[in-house]
Order: C-alpha cells, then structure tokens, then sequence
C-alpha cells in the first residue's frame, strides 16, 4: 500500500465539501488516479454526484439490517460510479437518536480490516460539518488521512469552522502526523474574500491552496447529480477543478502542522481586512431602546 | 506493650504522613484532607468526603450503576431489573451482593437472575430504545409473574441519549399501566455509588410513589406499623431484625430492599414509622416520606446487643405503652443468651484491635458489636459515605481513631502494617492483601459467605466469626521462610 494518499475534507457545514471534493476528485481521476471515496456523513450525501444517486446503501444500514458489521462483506457496501471512482457511505442513524460518531469509528474500522484501501492510490474522507465530537475526528487519527484540506469561505463562521478544524488536527498532529495541506477557498463573494482567505491560511501556518470561483455550471451540474468534470468537461469551471487536483497531487508531503488563533485574533483579522469595525465597548449589551436615550 | 493516648496520637498522625510522602505533592495535599485522627471533642471526624478520587490510585469505590442496580433495586425480588447497555456490567455484578429472599427464581422472584440488553455495535450507532421495547415484551412473555421492570442504566446509554423513559412509559400503557422504572444510574455520574443511591431513591419517588398514587392501599392500617427501610438483608439481616420488631408488637408492613417487594414499596406511605438501617442509601427516600406523607423516620442499629437494646427503646418511644413493654419484654428474653454469647467468646477477644473500611454505615454501625465483645476498633473509614456519615461517627469512635476517607489501596496496606491490629473488616478486594500480611480478616461486606450479623440471633454469629478470624490456629503456622532462623 504505499504511495497510498490518504487525505479528507473538513469544513462548516453547507460550505460546499462535498461538491468540492467529488468534483477535485473526478479531476483527479482524470488524472488516472485509482480513487476510493469515503462519506462520514449520516446524510450520506458524499459520493452523489459520482454516483448519479442519492444515497446509497450505507455501510451502518446494511450492518444494522445484517445483524451487525462482522456480516457485511466489502462488494456489499462499495459501489463503482464515475471515471470507476469506489464508493462508501458510513451513513449513521437518524438526527436525535443514537450515536453518529461511533459509526464512523465502526465504518472506518470495517473499510480497513476488509481491505477496502488495496489498489487504490487516494482515499478521500468526507467528513460532516464540524468535529463535534471524537467519532468525527477518526479519519484525523493515527494511520488515516495524512492530508487533511478544510473547505472555507470569506464569512466569519466558515472561518470559525476553519480555525476549529485546525485545533482537531494540531490535537493529532503530533501523536498521529497528520497535517493541514490547505485551506480551499470556495468563493461566497464576500468582501475582500481572496485577501482573507490568504491571512487567514498565513495564520494558521498553512497555505490557501486554491480559491475556486462561483460559476452557476455548478449548479446547474448538481441538479443532474453530476460533477462539473462529467457534465461540462469543457468549462472554465472544469478547469478550476483540475487545478485544484493538480495542486493537491504535488502537495504530497507539504503538509504543516496548524497554529490555531484565539477567536480575538480572528476578530482582529476581520478588522485589519475592514470586514469589522471594533466593537465600541459602551454599546455591548445594550438594546436598541437603551442606546437611543444614551 | 499498650501506648497511652498520646502515644496512639503522634503513632496516627506520623503514619499519614508517612503514607503521603510516597504521593507527588499535588496528590498528596488532596489525600491529607481525608486522613485524620479523630479528637475526641470534636463535631465531625476532620476529614472531607464525597469527593472524586485521585487519578493513580487503588480505591475501592464504585459507581453510580452499582449503588443502583446492586444496592437499591437489584434485592427487589418480584421486579426484573434490565443491566440496560453492554453486557459486562451486568454480568460481572452478577449476584454479588447475599441478598437472601423467599420465592421462586425465575418464577415469580428475580434477584439472582441477570437481564441486559446485552448491547451491539448497532445498539450505539442507531439506539437501543427499539431494542429496550422488545425487551418488555419478551419479559412479559417468557415472566409473566413479574410485578414491575427496572431499567438500570449503563454508561452508554446516557453518552448515545436514549430516551428510556419514553419507552417505559410507553411499555407501561401496552401492560396495563405495569410499574416500569427508568433510572439514569449511568456509572460515570458522580464520584461513587453514592449516586447511585440518591437516583434509585428519586426513581422510587417519582416511579413508585407519583404515578402510582392513585392505586388503592391493599392492606388495613394498625397503629403499630413500620417499614424496614435501608437494610438489604444480607445473609438474612432483616430477618434477624425483622422477628424483634414482631415480637415487641410492631408489624412489619415493609422490607427495603432486602426480601422486598413492589407491593412493599406501594404499601409504606402508609407506615407510622420508617426505621432506617442504612442512612447512607435510604435517607433521601426516608426524607421524602416525611415531607410528603408525614412519616417520622428513625435511625437504629442492630448490631450487638448494646445497640440492639438502645434501638429497641428508641424504636419504642415513638410508640405507647404496649410497644415500650414490648421492648423491654424483647430486651430481657435475649438478655440471658447474649450473657451467654458475650461469656464464651469475651475472653478469647477482649483486647483484640480492628480496623475497618466499609460501605454505607458499618464503618460506624459495627463498632459497638466489637465493643460488646471486649474488642477496640483503632481505624475506621468510609467508600462514600458523606459529612453527615462522618458526624454520626464521632458517636461511635473514640479519641485517636484514625478515619481514613475513600482509602487506597497503598494507605490502607501502610496503615494495617503500621497499626497491625487483631483484625481487619473490609471487602473481598482488600482480604487476600491482608492475610498475606499474616493479618485475620473478616469480610464485612458479605459477612464472608455467613451471617446474618443484624440483631440478637446476628450478634452469635458475629461472636463466632470474629473468633474463628481471629483465633485460627493457622496462624501460628505461618512462618516466612528467611525468618526460619530467628
């Protein structure tokens, strides 16, 4: 297995990983590269548009109907969808009930023993919004991704995101060795994005990897649950994609260990950028009617 | 050759701190606050308790799941109570605790028994509340003499959020509005089984009591009624106690949890009195009683024939004449036999030093049944218990004690080796450790496999055990091997 590149994409929820990631790795098979795709997701969204399909059969549905995952066998769970990229959904139980994070812990610990990674040259771990607890952090534990890439934007709270992903790795980084191989910018059009984006990758002793534009071919690639590579191979758009699977394919070995900041040195960033004005300490607290006799 | 008061003192107090200098410091200055030597005149023992354990060390606690499933609810004989998780804490807990009981197993009476949801990879990744319903049902049918269901959780269950009391409510309604307990025990709430206690109380209350409120008393009141709350008739303890009750002229409408039924916990709202064995696990329930129904409760101690006696007339004066007669008519008919007791088995005790480290309130309770004896107990401390077991010491202890709160391993091995009493009385963890050290031991959680200890027919077997301890002539047969030439 070696030469084998594990890496796995973080980032807030609704930002746009898991169409970054399928269409970066549809570029990347492209490439000729053998992908497996890994979702950790319990929406099970993370291999559509490779698949044409909406959610697949997840690795914890089958277990839970089979009686448990020492019944399953590897053909049962993978499926082959685009440019033959091998597909795996975790999936998980429905919100309210039961534990997620454990069943990524479960999906992964299965995917390994099965031999799952044999002949592949990428897996990739698609992995829910933010690392609320330690299930979600497995694929950034010992012996799993080596690179992980955080998919942000110019909003605050993708930035947050970015900052707390950040902290999960450099918790791992030193027992595990995995790294932070990039911030991906997926464009918002928020003020003075690109700038921040870079500031903020720079603070975190990391790199802005790629800044990907909005372009509605996007869109309009997902409502026929494809990826841009398949559906408009041609595109300005397409291309994006392959640059940023470029990039990722020469960053083996790149990887920095991250230098989270507090959230008042995010604060500041925004500040230095104009995106906030420093908070006027006598309005804190205040509501609207108090402030208008004041 | 014996050392005076002061000696006894400064010897104490050199050993504690003789045992923290081995700790880091940080460790040490939290272990000092629960090691102390009793002053005489002082309200409480100097030592904090209920406290976390200190991370490292060998201490002898358990946890929130233990103090409810193994001590609450688990003696409730005609109830099944589900392990609800992974199989090991069921399973490893599995009939541990002697609580002796009359009915049919597995018919109609469960104690011995072990159920658990016997958790899967599943059961954490999607719930186990679909799991907890099927449960019911296969209970119902494979038991349908069961009179009521206890869910006790494990760990998991509170990490994954089931909702089990949506499912015992549920349950309930399918069966007839069959009593179905939910309890959130989970072992890491807390810092001992002491919590476990306190929950399995609330669960009674609120399970039990409050939505069973309207059921009809099944019984006619007398004015003599009681309920044994607080002992878990270990060996057949709250046999041994329940016949002098009987005998003095009390009825006994209830036994908790010892030999205890659902119908039991039902009928004691109805009681006069609650007489509280173990204050440490019952007097939250105890409490709620008197606020809410107006129930006095009392304290006692049915261990050796002084505390028997003094509880009898304690028990007595909450009651008239009949009852005080009672008492006295009870105390003199065992007086003869505990003279008896107290003339074989004294001389060959009198003198003899103990050590103990207990549960919930023989580190106090036991003390005067030594004492009966002509035996001195020198240290004395508690798994969990809190500052008001601590206080309830000071009348039981005496000057120089030395306490030893949530004791290691390490403390409770220097402390015997330091003081080399006659006897240590502790648990089965601790009793190979300490006849190895050539020292008698008792266990004085499960009376070793004997008793019962409570009451006056306890008081003989207590006499007997202690001196077959103690007396074994196995012990002038031990000799260490590098001592053969001395």
């Amino acid at each position: 297995m070696t030469g084998l590149r594990q890496i796995a994409f973080y980032g807030k929820g609704g930002i746009g990983k898991s169409t970054t990631s399928q269409n970066t790795l549809a570029a990347l098979a492209e490439m000729g590269q053998k992908i497996l795709i890994v979702g950790c997701d319990p929406k099970a969204d993370s291999t559509r548009l490779i698949l044409h399909a909406k959610a697949q059969d997840t690795i914890l549905s089958l277990a839970a109907a089979a009686g448990s995952v020492e019944d399953l066998e590897l053909e049962d769970v993978m499926k082959m969808g685009y440019r033959d990229i091998r597909c795996v959904e975790s999936g998980g139980p429905e919100p309210g009930v039961g534990c997620a994070g454990r069943g990524v812990i479960t999906s992964i610990n299965f995917l390994e023993e099965e031999g799952a990674y044999e002949g592949a040259d990428y897996v990739s771990y698609d992995v829910l919004g933010d690392v609320v607890c330690g299930g979600f952090a497995m694929p950034i534990r010992e012996n799993k991704a080596q690179e992980i890439y955080i998919v942000m934007s110019g909003e605050m709270m993708a930035m947050y995101a970015a900052n707390n992903i950040s902290k999960g790795i450099l918790k791992y980084a030193n027992s595990g060795g995995v790294r932070l191989g990039g911030l991906v910018c997926n464009e918002r059009q928020t003020d003075k994005e690109y700038e921040l984006a870079e500031s903020l990758a720079k603070k975190l002793n990391s790199k802005l990897i790629h800044f990907v534009p909005r372009d509605n071919v996007v869109q309009h690639a997902e409502l026929r649950r494809m990826t841009v590579l398949e559906y408009a191979p041609d595109s300005k758009q397409a291309d994006e994609y392959r640059t940023l699977a470029r990039k990722i394919h020469e960053n083996v070995g790149n990887g920095t260990i991250p230098t989270p900041i507090t959230m008042d040195e995010l604060e500041d960033l925004l500040m230095e950028h104009g995106i906030m004005k420093a908070v006027d300490e006598s309005i804190v607290g205040k509501t609207a009617a108090e402030c208008a006799v004041a | 050759m014996d050392l005076t008061l002061d000696e006894v003192k400064a010897r104490n107090a050199e050993v504690i701190t003789e045992a923290l200098s081995v700790y880091p410091d940080k460790t040490a200055k939290k272990r000092a606050k629960h090691l102390n030597v009793y002053e005489g005149d002082k309200p409480d023992c100097g030592v904090k308790s209920n406290i976390k354990s200190v991370p490292g060390v060998m201490t002898i606690r358990g946890c929130a799941y233990a103090g409810s499933k193994g001590v609450v609810w688990g003696p409730i004989k005609d109830m099944i109570h589900i392990s609800h998780g992974p199989v090991g804490c069921g399973q490893y807990s599995w009939a541990a605790r002697r609580n002796y009981y009359i009915g049919v197993t597995g018919v109609d009476t469960f104690v011995t028994m072990q159920f658990t949801s016997d958790f899967q990879e599943k059961d954490i990744v999607f719930g186990g509340d679909k799991k907890l319903d099927k449960i019911v049902d296969e209970i119902q049918r494979l038991f349908p003499l069961n009179h009521g269901i206890t869910i006790q959780s494990e760990c998991p269950i509170g990490l994954i959020g089931d909702d089990i009391e949506a499912v015992a409510k549920k349950k309930s309604k399918e069966y007839d509005n069959k009593t179905i307990v939910p309890v959130r025990c989970e072992g890491f709430r807390g810092v001992s089984q002491s919590l476990g206690h306190h929950i399995a109380n609330d669960a009674v209350r609120d399970w039990v009591f409050e939505r069973g409120a309207d059921k009809p008393a099944l019984f006619e009141s007398t004015p003599y009624d009681v309920a044994i709350i607080g002992d878990y008739n270990i060996g057949g303890d709250a046999w041994s106690s329940r016949i002098l009750l009987e005998e003095m002229g009390l009825r006994v409408v209830a036994q908790w949890s010892g030999d205890g039924s659902l119908a039991e916990l039902e009928n004691t709202p109805k009681a006069r009195l609650n007489i509280l064995h173990c204050y440490r696990s019952m007097n939250y329930i105890s409490r709620y009683m008197e606020e809410k129904f107006g129930i006095p409760w009392v304290e006692y101690n049915f261990f050796g024939p002084s505390k028997v006696a003094e509880s009898l007339r304690t028990i007595a004066a909450h009651f008239d004449d009949h009852i005080k007669e009672g008492a006295e008519r009870v105390i003199a008919k065992y007086q003869p036999l505990m003279d008896a007791v107290i003339a074989k088995y004294k001389p060959r005790l009198e003198g003899k030093k103990v050590m103990l480290y207990v549960g919930g309130l023989r580190p106090r309770h036991v003390i005067g049944a030594y004492e009966d004896l002509g035996m001195e107990v020198i240290g004395t401390g508690y798994e969990f218990g809190h500052n008001d077991d601590y206080q309830r010491t000071t009348h039981y202890v005496k000057d120089g004690t030395l306490i030893y709160d949530d004791v290691t391993g390490y403390e409770f091995e220097k402390f015997v080796d330091r003081l080399q009493p006659d006897l240590v009385g502790s648990g089965i963890k601790e009793k190979y450790v300490f006849q190895k050290m050539g020292v008698p031991f008792r266990q004085m959680h499960s009376w070793d496999y004997s008793g019962p200890y409570h009451g006056y027919d306890g008081f003989a077997i207590f006499a007997r055990d202690m001196d077959m301890a103690i007396n074994n002539p196995v012990w002038g047969l031990t000799k260490a091997p590098w001592n053969a030439g001395h």
